[in-house]
């Protein structure tokens, strides 16, 4: 009852944040970027037990994809091109801006998912550290082939459309878009965790050599995994482009440094492997970073450094590892005497 | 009729001639046991059967099929399980969740549907009546990591039984298990065996319980076929008794 409450609570809070905290509009849609990014690193990495650091891979095929669709589908005149601080725009019309964004982000989805099933052929086969410094140089590798194609920017980056006047406030519309892709995404995973599925992670997880003893398609299971963190990835790169207006291949695109560790340690620290674990985690690591970022200018990342240092090495199994190991009747272990 | 046929089998690891020139049959509906020394290559000649590693030599046909070229789920699939010498269980899982993830799939053609539907109130309850089955009924809402050695050991036979095997392979059952258990399992090993239609296949250390469940014992000794026979025979056997001799 109590947890119900809190829920409607959150919700209607969150929904009305625009008008509640204006000035914080797009730190917000940042955080709940952050509650996207470490949902989806989850699955992989705590639930099948995959430690990945490529997933921002995704991210930034996603946020490409998008802009691309979003720049050519509607101009192909000169005349639309506006200059912006940082190069030169598409301006659109109301209707196109939304259209192209909408198939943009379709789009996106499409081929994170198509790249995720290529890719995870030729490396999921892979375990343990060797998964992990594979998908590794993955970010690292795509960051250095974008920045030499022409034809989304090279190294000097790319910029994303004009929003269009006449439909409020842009930062506004994409707190709401990474407001619902999480409480969606947040959906899609209890879903699945309660399924089959989420058993079949977990035993792929525990040892993966008996799940193959006893028959399990493996493979096919963990490249569906894949596919469904590179499809919620792939969407959250085509909104944070738009979101940041400018898309550098290394520093907004494949952002290895940041969110794609960031998107580690929050799950580190809320707990892998559970449904609550990222989502608290990427609410405190953000505003811990905000703060940081605010109160100790010039030696922020000191402190984030610190932070991460604390994380590893004080909560190994994250808050809710911890609450479980203090409370394993709450998480439902218990002997029960046959009646 | 022959369920599983292993012929002409070898496997070395390096200089360590493991398995060689092996032959054996396992008869649809038996109990049939292997013996020998630690170290006589008993658990290779499962780890080929199975799929684990490539053999060098020879051939393996579970209910006529050649599958010496299979990999792991596949054989798996054909309806030929394997317990594990050390255990494996999934330690983070409960119980429950064990036995849940190692019913069946319900075929090809339900595919994703399935995949992504909960587990159904039956297998729900067919995993409560083989837990009881196995005396761990109490324990099942418990991470089976927390389980003693012997408790997984039961654990892995019961999830193993959950997937409905032809032939299950059974590596070293009674190994860690509290002697005053032994009994119980060995029953429960036969009643798997005649009431549940499961064709067995045991390596065992303890002769004595091997000598009371198997009705054909294959005896190896330093990677070779050393002796085969009817429990009584394989007992009295002068090379089978030196070669436990030599080896302790
Ligand atoms: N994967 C492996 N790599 C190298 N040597 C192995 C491997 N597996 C088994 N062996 C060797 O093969 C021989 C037989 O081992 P094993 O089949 O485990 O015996 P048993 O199960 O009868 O005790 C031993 O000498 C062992 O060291
Ligand atoms: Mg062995």
């Amino acid at each position: 009852m109590i947890k119900n409450i809190a829920f409607v609570v959150g919700l209607l809070l969150s929904l009305a944040a625009p008008y509640l905290f204006p000035t914080y509009v797009t730190l917000l849609a940042f955080v709940w970027l952050m509650v996207v990014l470490s949902l989806s690193w989850d699955i992989i990495g705590g639930q099948m037990g995959y430690n990945s650091f490529g997933n921002i891979f995704f991210f930034g095929i996603g946020m490409y994809v998008s802009a691309v669709v979003q720049r050519d589908m509607f101009s192909s005149g000169v005349d639309r091109f506006a200059d912006v601080a940082g190069g030169v725009a598409v301006r659109l019309s109301q209707s196109e801006y939304f259209i192209s964004l909408g198939v943009g982000v379709v789009l996106a989805a499409v081929i994170c998912v198509l790249a995720a099933i290529l890719l995870g052929m030729a490396i999921l086969s892979m375990r343990g550290h060797y998964f992990a410094i594979c998908t590794l140089g993955l970010g690292i590798a795509a960051g250095e082939i974008a920045s030499g194609i022409d034809y989304i920017g090279a190294g000097s980056g790319m910029v994303t459309p004009i929003y269009p006047e006449g439909a409020g406030s842009r930062e506004a519309f994409y707190y709401y878009y990474f407001f619902a892709l999480s409480v969606g995404t947040f959906l899609l995973l209890s879903k699945i965790y309660k399924s089959r599925f989420g058993l079949v992670l977990n035993a792929i997880r525990d040892d993966e050599d008996k799940a193959e003893a006893m028959g399990l398609h493996t493979t096919r299971y963990k490249t569906i995994a894949w596919s469904i963190a590179a499809f919620v990835l792939g969407i959250a790169g085509a909104g944070t482009g738009n979101l940041v207006g400018f898309i550098d291949p290394i520093d907004v695109a494949f952002t290895g440094a940041t969110f794609g560790v960031w998107m580690i340690l929050t799950v580190i620290l809320g707990g892998k492997g559970t449904l609550w674990g990222p989502v608290i985690g990427a609410v405190i690591f953000y505003a811990t970073k905000e703060f940081f970022w605010t109160y100790l200018l010039g030696w922020q990342r000191v402190a984030l450094g610190l932070l991460i240092v604390v994380i590893v090495v004080f909560f190994p199994t994250g808050i809710m590892g911890w609450m479980r190991e203090r409370w394993p009747h709450r998480f439902g272990e218990r002997v029960e005497e046959a009646s | 009729m022959t369920m599983l046929e292993v012929k002409n089998v070898s496997k070395s690891f390096g200089g360590v001639r493991a398995n060689q020139d092996i032959s054996l049959n396992v008869p649809e509906g038996s109990i049939i046991g292997l013996i020998g020394p630690n170290g006589s290559g008993k658990t290779t000649m499962f780890n080929s059967v199975v799929g684990y590693h490539p053999i060098d030599e020879g051939n393996i046909r579970f209910e006529g099929q050649e599958i010496s070229k299979l990999r792991v789920p596949e054989i798996a699939r054909l309806g030929m399980l394997r317990t594990f010498q050390q255990t494996r269980i999934y330690g983070e899982m409960n119980c429950m969740d064990n036995m849940r993830i190692s019913a069946p799939d319900e075929g090809g053609g339900a595919g994703l549907r399935h995949l992504f539907s909960s587990v159904s109130a039956e297998i729900d309850e067919h995993a409560e009546e083989l837990l009881d089955f196995v005396g761990l009924h109490s324990k099942r809402l418990l991470l089976a990591g927390n389980l003693s050695f012997g408790q997984q050991k039961l654990l892995e036979f019961a999830m193993a039984l959950m997937r409905k095997p032809r032939l299950l392979m059974l590596d070293e059952p009674t190994a860690g298990i509290n002697p005053t258990l032994i009994n119980g399992l060995i029953d429960r090993l036969r009643r798997a065996n005649s009431e549940f239609g499961i064709t067995l296949f045991v390596i065992e250390h303890n002769m004595r319980v091997i000598m009371n469940l198997a009705e054909h014992i294959y005896c190896l000794a330093h990677g070779k076929m050393l002796a085969e026979g009817p429990p009584e025979e394989i007992q009295n056997d002068q090379r089978v008794v030196d070669a436990y001799l030599g080896a302790s």
